[in-house]
């Protein structure tokens, strides 16, 4: 095979799999007012995506405030006074840290679990079964998930938030001499509503990419255990991908358009 | 009753440059058994995702109590799919559902019932293909026969007019595979159930067909009741059925 064939399957492969999952989230999109009806489904996903995450979520949070505090203070230096640390800290996480590490930890997390467990299904023939039973496996299982992913990503994100400026605090207070009223007031002069609301619509996005990344690697497994680890393994390397490149899309659609002024 | 209930017609299905199907053509009447014998991996189980739509043919059709299956799609097809119970060669239950949610499943997602009356009927579905008291553990807590008595329950507890078998006595002792041909007999009988199972276990064939058809190299190449079955000098069935080694059929694929 030469280059250009090379390049040209793989670029009519990647056109394919988009077409694919486009597909499949449009399918599971239109049968979420069946799936609503059906709410233990749903319940038991965003339990798992949501609460399962809190433990990761946390220490991954308190570590990139505590982080973005210290690495703030280094580049203020000799140019912007360190009262100016807390809105730094606000802006960057709740815009950016926040909402896109969040969704890498989660990402890793539940869309592995979501790959190796329809994956699973799909190789013992369960889906199959389902099917023989009537039942829809995309409302039976992609639905409820892809609703769990859209509401509690942007959930665990304010969580996320929450803790990542009070590890930026605790950094800045003890590390960094600056004092509660210094750190908290400065974080309220800057931060602007808006700020969180665009964190929060990366969050449903990304809530999205990882439901359906995990979904669509998994219903496509095939061959026994290896093909589960390979369904696992893309589910996790494609959501984290596609959180990046649309982390950007998205941040320029929103702060170059609708709220720049 | 003499009504054909499933008719397949020239099924045709290849698997990349791998013919599976060439051509298959089967009747089955109303309350009839038919049994599809024939080697392992010589494309049975194929022939029964077609018939409930989980595979799509590459030519032919299939027309089940006078619906083609294969122009079937969506949510039609699913609709179609309540008329059908299926056991699974590898059981297939459901991993992260107790027993009883998975003989279940079906009624709690398709009828009204309250969760009691469902584990009552799932109980009652247990206790038909000899299961006491594990309607609380989770598949995996099941040894292999057990779990393919709890396929078999979960595909009678809707009471389908059709059902199909893959394989239902492979993995059972000699006493449960003999109960489980009595239980496909016993819906048969009482129930008028149109069955149709694939085994490459004569034993069970004998039992519990009405008709057996033989499938080799992609086609039906015999069918008849298991007296003519026993009777044939057809060199391919008779190989089969006495389990030679020496015969026609070759012993290598690829």
């Amino acid at each position: 095979m030469n280059l250009a064939q090379y390049v040209g399957r793989s670029v009519g492969f990647s056109v394919a799999e988009v077409g694919a999952v486009f597909i499949l989230l449009c399918s599971a999109a239109r049968r979420i007012p069946k799936a609503l009806k059906q709410k233990h489904l749903v319940v038991e996903q965003m339990l798992r995506i949501g609460v399962g995450s809190i433990p990761l979520v946390l220490v991954t949070s308190v570590f990139t405030g505590g982080v973005a505090a210290v690495q703030a203070a280094y580049q203020f230096q000799n140019y912007v006074p360190l009262r100016y640390l807390g809105s730094v800290i606000g802006k960057s996480v709740v815009i950016e840290l926040g909402p896109v590490l969040t969704a890498l930890v989660v990402g890793g997390r539940v869309g592995a679990s979501i790959a190796a467990e329809l994956g699973t299904m799909k190789v013992t023939e369960q889906i199959d079964a389902l099917e023989t039973l009537a039942i829809d496996p995309i409302r039976y299982l992609v639905t409820p998930r892809l609703i769990a992913g859209i509401i509690m990503l942007p959930v665990i994100t304010i969580f996320s938030d929450f803790i990542a400026i009070m590890g930026g605090y605790v950094v800045a207070l003890i590390g960094l001499g600056i004092t509660s009223h210094v750190y908290f007031s400065s974080l309220k002069l800057f931060l602007d509503t808006l700020d969180v609301f665009s964190g929060l619509i990366k969050a449903i996005f990304f809530g999205i990419i990882i439901a359906m990344m995990g979904s669509h690697h998994g219903l496509r497994t095939e061959g026994g255990a290896e093909g589960v680890g390979l369904a696992t393994t893309r589910a996790v390397v494609s959501s984290c991908l596609l959180v990046l490149i649309t982390d950007y899309v998205l941040a320029s659609l929103l702060f170059r358009g609708v709220f720049s002024r | 009753m003499d009504q054909v209930m499933i008719e397949i017609t020239d099924l045709k299905k290849g698997f990349g440059d791998n013919a599976v199907l060439k051509g298959v053509n089967l009747r089955v009447r109303r309350g009839e058994t038919v049994v599809v014998i024939g080697r392992s991996g010589c494309g049975k189980s194929v022939l029964l995702k077609h018939i409930i739509g989980l595979m799509k043919p590459d030519s032919g059709r299939i027309v089940v109590d006078g619906v083609e299956v294969t122009a079937l799609a969506g949510e039609e097809l699913i609709e179609f799919r309540k008329r059908f119970g299926m056991l699974f060669q590898s059981s297939a239950l459901f991993d992260s559902l107790s027993v009883w949610e998975n003989v279940g499943l079906g009624l709690l997602e398709h009828t009204d019932l309250d969760e009691n009356e469902v584990r009552r009927i799932a109980r009652e579905k247990l206790e038909l293909v000899g299961l006491t008291q594990v309607e609380d553990l989770r598949p995996s807590e099941l040894s292999g026969g057990m779990k393919k008595r709890v396929g078999l329950a979960r595909a009678i507890a809707m009471d389908p007019p059709v059902v199909l078998y893959d394989e239902p006595t492979t993995g059972l002792d000699p006493i449960m595979a003999d109960v489980i041909n009595q239980l496909i007999r016993r819906l048969q009988t009482t129930l008028q159930v149109t069955s149709i199972a694939v085994t490459h276990d004569m034993n069970s064939a004998m039992k519990i067909g009405d008709r057996l058809a033989m499938l080799y190299g992609g086609r039906i190449v015999f069918e008849g009741t298991p007296e003519e079955v026993k009777a044939t000098q057809d060199p391919v069935v008779r190989q089969f059925v006495e389990g030679r080694a020496e015969g026609p059929i070759p012993i290598y694929e690829g």
